[in-house]
C-alpha cells in the first residue's frame, strides 16, 4: 500500500483523516443522540418519580398508580387500531401483490403511500369532526343493542367522539405501514414455491394460503409489530379525538375512556408546573421504553426472517 | 374432450356472468330492504357489498365445491377490503377540500391570528412562517448529520460492527414517538435555560431527531447504488478517497438523496405533537428561532380545533369559526406536503441513474 502514488501526498491526506473523521463522528454522533434521548429523559424525569403526591392527580399516590392506568389505556387502544387495521392491511397487500391487474397495482401502492402522507393532525380533525358525526347513530345503536358486551356497555356517547373513533382513526392510520411491508414480503415469495402449487391444481386462495403465507409469516408480524410502535406514540389523533381520563376501563363508546400517555402529556402540558413536567417527561420515558422495545422486537423479527431466507 | 367434460375431475364452473348477477341481486335486494326498513344510503351500500361477498361464494360453494367457494370468498374479501381502505382516504381529501376551500383567501393566507377575537377573520401567515423556519432550521441539522453517517456507512464502515450496531439503531430511532421526540428536546433545553424556555429551535431539534433515520436510509439506499467501478475508476487516478466521494459518489447519487431529503421534510412539516409541546402556541408573528414562542401550521390546527369559539349568534354557520380556520389549514399544509412529495417524484425522476448513454 506505501507504494501507490498519491499526488501531492500531504494535503490531501490530511483531507481525508478530516472526512473520514467526520463521517464517523456523524455516525457516533447518532449513538450519544440516541443515547442521549435516555440520558436527558431520565435527568428530566427522575424527580417526577418522587414528587409530591398531589402533582399526581386527586387520589393517586405514586407515580406507578399515575402511569399504570395511562399504559394500560395506551396498549388498549393501540390493540383496538390493530383489531381494525390488520385484515384491511393484509388484504390491500395481497390486493396489491397478488390480485390487482397489474396496471392498478401501482397506483394503488402510491395511493396507499399517500394514506401515510397525511399529517397526523388533519386526522385527528377528520376524526374529531367527520367521522364521529358520522358515528352516532353507531354508537347510539351499539349502546342500545349490544350494551352486554363489556366493550359497549356505555352509556353510549352523544356526541360520537369515543374511543371507539379514535380506534378507528389510529386503524386508518398504521394501516399504510403494515400494508407497506407485508406487501414486500408478500412480493418476495419465492416464484417456484407459487408455480409448485399451481402445477398441483391449487387454487389462487391455495396458492396463497400454501405458499405465500408461510413465507411471509415473520415479515407480517414484524410489520403489525412496527405498526403497533406507531400507534402506542401517536399523539393527536387520540387527543382530538375523544376526552379521556386515566382509568382503567374497557368502555369504548361512553363519554370518557382509557386515557394514553402521549394524549395526557399533550393535555397537560401548556399548564404544568415544574414538577408536573418533570411527571409528564417521566410518563414519556416510560411510553419510549415500550415502544423501544416494540419496535426492538420488530426489527428482531425482521432481521431474523432475512437470515432464514439467505440460509 | 366432450369425456372430460363429464369426468368427475372437471367440476361444472359458475358462468362468466354470475358474478354480475349476483352483484345486481345484491344491490336490488339491499335497495328493496332498505325501502322497507327505511335504511340511509350508506347502510344500503354496506349491505349490498356484505350480501354479495358471501352470496358468490356460497353459490359456488352449491356448484363448483368448497376449494372454488373459499377462493372465491377469500377474492372478494381482498377486492372488499381494497374498496373499503378507499373509503377514509376519498372521505378525508373531499373533506377537506370542501371545508377548506372557502377558506383561503388573500386575507386568510397574508395575517396572522394577532388580536384576532372570535368571528373576526384571522390567517394563517405567523403559522407558515413558523412551519417554514422550524423546517429549515431541522433540515439545516439533520441533513448533514444523516447524509456524513450515510457516507459512513457506506464508504467507511462496511460491514464494521460500530456501522451494524449504527444500521440497527437507525431503524430503532424511525420508531421514537413524535411526542417522545418532543419532550427531549424540551428536556434538553430545559436543563439550560430553565423550565419555562418554550421556543422554535426546541421544535426545530425535535424534527431533527424524527427526520434524521429517514435522510439516513434514503441516502445509504442511494450511496449504495453507486456502482463501485466509478469509485475504482476514480482512485485508478489518483484521486484522494473524501474527493472521490465528494465529486464522484455524491454527484451520481445527489438526485436520490435529495429525493429522500425532500420526503423527510414533508414527513415532519406535518408532526404536532413535538411542536406543541416545545415550540407552544403564539398568535403573533415571531421569526426568532430563539426566543419566544412560535406556531406552526400543525400546532395551528389543533390549538384552532380545540378552542374554536363560540358560533356567532344569528350566523348561518354551523360550525364554530375556529373549526373553518383549523380545515382552512389543514387544507394549506395537505397542499404543502403534496406538493412536496410531487418534487420529491419528480427530482427522482429527473436524475434517475440513465441507463445506458
Amino acid at each position: 500500500m506505501s507504494l501507490t502514488t498519491r499526488p501531492p501526498g500531504r494535503p490531501l491526506a490530511l483531507g481525508d483523516r478530516i472526512f473520514a473523521g467526520a463521517a464517523r463522528t456523524a455516525g457516533l454522533l447518532i449513538l450519544v443522540v440516541l443515547a442521549g434521548v435516555f440520558v436527558f429523559l431520565l435527568i428530566q424525569g427522575a424527580p417526577g418519580l418522587s414528587v409530591d403526591p398531589s402533582t399526581y392527580g386527586q387520589g393517586v399516590t405514586s407515580f406507578w398508580a399515575y402511569v399504570g392506568p395511562l399504559l394500560f389505556g395506551t396498549i388498549f387502544i393501540s390493540i383496538l387500531a390493530l383489531i381494525v387495521a390488520v385484515p384491511f392491511a393484509l388484504g390491500v397487500a395481497l390486493f396489491i401483490s397478488h390480485y390487482a391487474p397489474r396496471r392498478l397495482a401501482t397506483p394503488v401502492a402510491y395511493v396507499i403511500d399517500l394514506l401515510a402522507a397525511v399529517p397526523s393532525v388533519v386526522y385527528g380533525l377528520w376524526g374529531g369532526i367527520a367521522l364521529s358525526q358520522a358515528l352516532k347513530p353507531v354508537i347510539a345503536w351499539l349502546g342500545a343493542k349490544l350494551d352486554w358486551i363489556p366493550l359497549f356497555q356505555g352509556p353510549a356517547s352523544p356526541n360520537g367522539q369515543t374511543a371507539l373513533t379514535a380506534a378507528l382513526v389510529l386503524g386508518v392510520m398504521i394501516l399504510p405501514i403494515i400494508t407497506a411491508i407485508s406487501r414486500e414480503v408478500f412480493a418476495q415469495t419465492p416464484r417456484l414455491n407459487e408455480e409448485a402449487a399451481i402445477g398441483l391444481g391449487a387454487t389462487r386462495w391455495e396458492v396463497i394460503r400454501l405458499a405465500v403465507l408461510p413465507h411471509a409469516k415473520s415479515g407480517v408480524v414484524a410489520g403489525i409489530m412496527l405498526g403497533l410502535g406507531r400507534a402506542l406514540g401517536e399523539t393527536m389523533a387520540v387527543t382530538m379525538v375523544y376526552s379521556s381520563s386515566p382509568k382503567y376501563m374497557i368502555d369504548i363508546i361512553g363519554d370518557t375512556s382509557p386515557q394514553t400517555i402521549a394524549a395526557n402529556i399533550a393535555n397537560n402540558y401548556a399548564e404544568a408546573t415544574p414538577d408536573k413536567q418533570h411527571v409528564l417527561i417521566a410518563a414519556g420515558l416510560v411510553l419510549f421504553a415500550f415502544t423501544f422495545a416494540v419496535n426492538f422486537l420488530a426489527r428482531w423479527a425482521i432481521s431474523r426472517g432475512e437470515r432464514k431466507l439467505t440460509r | 374432450m366432450t369425456t372430460l367434460a363429464v369426468s368427475p375431475l372437471a367440476r361444472p364452473r359458475l358462468p362468466r356472468w354470475a358474478p354480475a348477477v349476483v352483484a345486481v341481486g345484491a344491490i336490488a335486494v339491499a335497495g328493496l330492504l332498505a325501502l322497507l326498513l327505511g335504511w340511509g344510503p350508506v347502510a344500503t351500500l354496506i349491505v349490498a357489498g356484505v350480501l354479495y361477498v358471501v352470496v358468490l361464494p356460497a353459490w359456488s360453494r352449491l356448484l363448483e365445491g368448497s376449494r372454488a367457494a373459499a377462493d372465491r370468498l377469500m377474492t372478494n374479501l381482498v377486492w372488499g377490503s381494497f374498496v373499503v381502505v378507499c373509503v377514509p382516504l376519498l372521505w378525508l381529501i373531499i373533506m377537506v377540500v370542501r371545508k377548506g376551500a372557502p377558506e383561503i383567501t388573500g386575507h386568510f393566507l397574508s395575517t396572522s391570528m394577532r388580536n384576532v377575537v372570535g368571528p373576526m377573520p384571522g390567517g394563517i401567515l405567523h403559522a407558515l412562517e413558523g412551519t417554514v423556519v422550524v423546517t429549515l432550521a431541522a433540515t439545516l441539522i439533520a441533513v448533514p448529520l444523516g447524509l456524513m453517517t450515510a457516507i459512513y456507512l457506506i464508504e467507511y464502515g462496511r460491514g464494521s460492527r460500530l456501522a451494524r450496531v449504527i444500521t440497527f439503531l437507525v431503524d430503532v430511532m424511525t420508531g421514537i414517538p413524535s411526542i417522545v421526540a418532543g419532550l427531549f428536546a424540551l428536556a434538553l433545553l430545559v436543563l439550560f435555560f430553565g423550565p419555562a424556555f418554550r421556543a422554535g429551535i426546541g421544535g426545530a431539534i425535535a424534527l431533527a431527531l424524527l427526520m434524521t433515520p429517514t435522510v439516513v436510509r434514503s441516502a445509504e439506499e442511494m450511496l449504495r447504488l453507486v456502482p463501485n467501478d466509478l469509485r475504482e475508476a476514480s482512485y485508478a487516478l489518483g484521486v484522494a478517497k473524501w474527493r472521490t466521494i465528494v465529486r464522484v459518489v455524491m454527484p451520481t447519487a445527489l438526485g436520490g438523496i435529495v429525493t429522500g431529503v425532500v420526503l423527510a421534510i414533508s414527513r415532519v412539516i406535518g408532526e404536532t405533537a413535538p411542536l406543541l409541546v416545545t415550540a407552544g402556541y403564539n398568535d403573533s408573528m415571531n421569526g426568532n428561532l430563539f426566543s419566544g414562542r412560535m406556531t406552526t401550521l400543525p400546532v395551528f390546527i389543533y390549538n384552532q380545533y380545540k378552542t374554536p369559539g363560540a358560533v356567532p349568534l344569528g350566523a348561518h354557520a354551523t360550525d364554530p369559526p375556529g373549526y373553518a380556520r383549523a380545515w382552512g389549514a389543514a387544507l394549506v399544509l395537505i397542499v404543502i406536503v403534496m406538493i412536496l412529495n410531487l418534487i420529491a417524484r419528480i427530482i427522482g425522476k429527473i436524475f434517475a441513474p440513465k441507463t445506458g448513454r
